[in-house]
């Protein structure tokens, strides 16, 4: 069991908006360039680097640029001219970024973001579901969902340490609106500290004109393929350098999360029977609804992908060996198939030699309310999963309003 | 080509050891465009980084493992070269200020930073682009080489195509005289941005074009220099010709060659006696059915005189 909550007794904690929590800490990295642009629930980073910029607390140039697509590509410049840069966004503005941010993990760019997680239109929504995320999924991006402010902010540490060290762009995921605008305490590493972490970024390539190098030259099909691989191969690398990266976040900050090389977080999964598995700052509750069970002696746990991409598809395998039901909660789907989380965990215990039979749950999205009841029942539900259960049975969409849907619920 | 010609040994002409836009490239016969390449690098010398956008000139320079560019270069996508340009010179800003032991450059302003679009992915698809650098101020040369279509897609109508060119999707036909805008005016659009230094430029005269180069490299801040260059594929004519169309672009006034400094204009190359621009439509393929409907043709042509006319006068083009 590795928690986040493990503080170095001597560290201070301060209560403060999560989005400003995060931009402290961004702070604390140093970064040369911020390229960041508006969107709710974002926008209190933004708003935050600006005013540390302004104060003169952070020596960033902050390109005030005209969209998130504009983020995006000045972030790829400064990060091709030997740059730290770094972007704040959410939804519709990860979107626009969508193009450029693939070019980075093809030029191999560690541009790290924080993706305040949030629903894509339409009909609009400005409340939290990991649409946006998860859309950007096959783009080569780093990828971590914090379950807390605290961890949205070390993600960003980490995320710039592993990123640097393997050539690929991050993409720190926390929850819009229940952890941007959440007021919790939280530590906010110096730059003192951090820079013992996280020394200045030393690129093998830039843009120096001493020494000229051409960056993003046009690949033919005789090329092309073997740059794909790389980012797969960084992609696996990065596995081995976040287990490192976590290691020494806790010898220096205390803060332990180190549970199962960084990859996963799990709460009583140990010797559980049946098991939730879920993303982002849904642990939370779901922590109470296993606290409650335990107290009556029922075995169940949890297990939280802290890191998605790369995918933890060996601890998973491992994590969820024993169970006899797996409930996957996710605040995603893929339409016309199913959910895009509970598809990869699938995958990953397809090669295993104990497959529990899994059930996934879409729920939470656009901001709906998740409730310890809620989660509860879905534990009862999924323990009536098998191997044997058809498609149609293996998802749920356990808050549908069927008075809202013409027809009714039918699928 | 004759065996002669085949035979002759031309190792010696093809050294070019100096360059920063070298020659191998895969340009057409005749490419306008690579001429502008060759002046602009001429001009701006070794201490400079480039972003291209996606294009013709970035396509044909860069087919990994190769590269025709001796100084820095970065190609991203097609619709944000100058985001890109400004994000190296934020990054620059930032190690000036920094950390000055960061490069072996002495500081950054000794650095060109030289933004290079066609006219599609300068003044249509990466408008947002051009825009956002140019409002912000940064200390970017931005050279909109203008071939007047997509023509690394195969010749699609951009906003620069002139009235009455045919391309693929503005085609010649029962009811369409070919291309019906006449060309958008990214210099005065460039302007009234406050940019400080905006220019006009034909490869046909590279002394000039180079002057301009070398002058907005010295201005602080955003330049905008908009540089024509003809593509005999896309237009359809001789690929010998490309310097004489050009030149005759200017002569007929299509194409205005001045500079506007803080907003005003403060040079203009005054034409005598400008040719009628039926002249230099003729010989290209693209307006050729200009010249078989006489009626449509002659009303077409008199529409695109008129556009012409009514600049010179804005820019006081007559000498």
């Amino acid at each position: 069991m590795a928690q986040a909550d493990q503080q170095n007794p001597s560290d201070e904690q301060e209560v403060m908006k999560g989005t400003s929590a995060v931009a402290k800490g961004v702070m604390a990295a140093d970064p040369d360039v911020v390229s960041a642009y508006p969107i709710t629930p974002q926008t209190g980073v933004v708003e935050k680097l600006s005013e540390l910029v302004a104060d003169g607390d952070l020596d960033s140039e902050f390109i005030k640029v005209d969209s998130e697509f504009n983020a995006a590509s000045t972030c790829i410049g400064a990060s091709a001219a030997g740059a730290r840069a770094f972007s704040a966004t959410s939804s519709q503005g990860l979107k626009l970024m969508s193009e450029p941010l693939f070019t980075a993990a093809g030029m191999r760019l560690p541009i790290v973001m924080a993706v305040a997680n949030r629903s894509l239109s339409a009909p609009l929504s400005i409340w939290a579901d990991h649409t946006d995320a998860f859309a950007e999924r096959d783009g080569g991006m780093l990828q971590f969902h914090a379950e807390d402010v605290q961890e949205a902010i070390d993600h960003v540490l980490l995320g710039f340490r592993v990123a640097e060290q393997v050539n690929l762009p991050a993409l720190s995921n926390f929850d819009g609106f229940i952890l941007t605008h959440v007021q919790e305490p939280a530590n906010i590493p110096d730059e003192e500290e951090v820079s013992e972490f996280l020394p200045p970024r030393d690129p093998e390539y830039t843009l120096d004109p001493s020494d000229p190098k051409t960056m993003g030259a046009y690949a033919r099909p005789e090329h092309w393929t073997e740059s794909r691989y790389e980012i797969q191969r960084a992609m696996m690398d990065a596995r081995e350098v976040w287990a490192d990266a976590v290691e020494e976040f806790r010898d220096v900050f205390g803060r332990d999360y180190t549970e199962y090389g960084g990859m996963l977080d799990t709460y009583y999964a140990d010797d559980a029977d049946h098991i939730v598995v879920a993303m982002g700052s849904i642990a939370g509750t779901i922590r109470n609804v296993v606290d409650a069970y335990r107290e009556d002696g029922e075995k169940v746990g949890m297990v939280r992908p802290r890191v998605f991409r790369p995918f933890p598809a060996p601890e998973l395998r491992d994590a969820l060996a024993d169970a006899e039901s797996v409930a996957v909660l996710t605040k995603e789907m893929s339409p016309g198939y199913e959910s895009a989380f509970a598809g990869e965990i699938k995958g990953a215990l397809y090669h295993a030699e104990s497959q529990p039979p899994i059930k996934s749950y879409v729920l939470g999205m656009a901001g709906r309310d998740v409730k310890p009841e809620d989660i509860a029942e879905i534990v009862e539900d999924a323990k009536t999963a098998t191997p044997q259960m058809g498609f149609k049975e293996s998802e749920s969409w356990p808050q549908l309003r069927p008075e809202l849907l013409e027809g009714g619920d039918d699928l | 080509m004759s065996s002669d010609l085949q035979d002759q040994d031309y190792t010696d002409q093809l050294e070019h050891e100096d360059e920063l836009w070298n020659p191998g490239h895969r340009a057409c016969a005749g490419c306008g465009p690579a001429l502008a390449m060759k002046y602009i690098t001429e001009a701006a010398g070794e201490n400079t980084i480039v972003a291209n956008a996606t294009g013709c000139m970035e396509v044909i320079s860069t087919p990994y493992p190769e590269s025709s560019w001796g100084t820095s270069y970065i190609h991203n996508i097609f619709e944000n070269a100058a985001s890109v340009a400004a994000g190296v010179e934020a990054a620059y800003q930032a190690f000036d200020r920094r950390d000055p032991d960061h490069l072996d450059v002495q500081d950054e302003d000794d650095v060109n930073i030289i933004a290079i679009g066609g006219d599609g992915a300068t003044a249509d698809i990466g408008f947002r682009a051009l825009s956002g650098m140019m409002e912000r101020g940064h200390d970017v040369l931005y050279i909109m080489y203008d071939n007047e279509a997509y023509m690394n897609t195969g010749v699609q109508r951009s906003s620069q195509t002139p009235f009455g060119a045919e391309t693929t999707t503005s085609p010649a036909g029962k009811e369409s005289i070919g291309n019906d805008t006449n060309k958008k005016d990214m210099a005065s659009i460039a302007a009234d941005h406050g940019v400080p230094y905006v220019a006009t430029a034909s490869i046909s005269n590279p002394h000039d074009f180079k002057q301009k180069v070398e002058k907005a490299l010295e201005i602080d801040g955003p330049k905008f220099l908009h540089v024509y260059a003809p593509c005999p594929v896309g237009w359809g004519f001789d690929s010998a010709k490309t310097v004489e169309l050009a030149e005759m672009a200017v002569k007929t006034g299509l194409f205005p060659v001045f500079e506007m400094e803080d907003g005003e204009i403060t040079s203009v190359n005054k034409i005598r006696d400008r040719e009628p621009i039926d002249e230099w439509l003729e010989p290209q393929g693209r307006f050729k059915h200009l010249f078989k409907d006489e009626e449509k043709g002659e009303a077409a042509i008199e529409e695109l005189q008129e556009w012409i006319d009514k600049r010179a006068e804005d820019l006081g083009l007559d000498a």
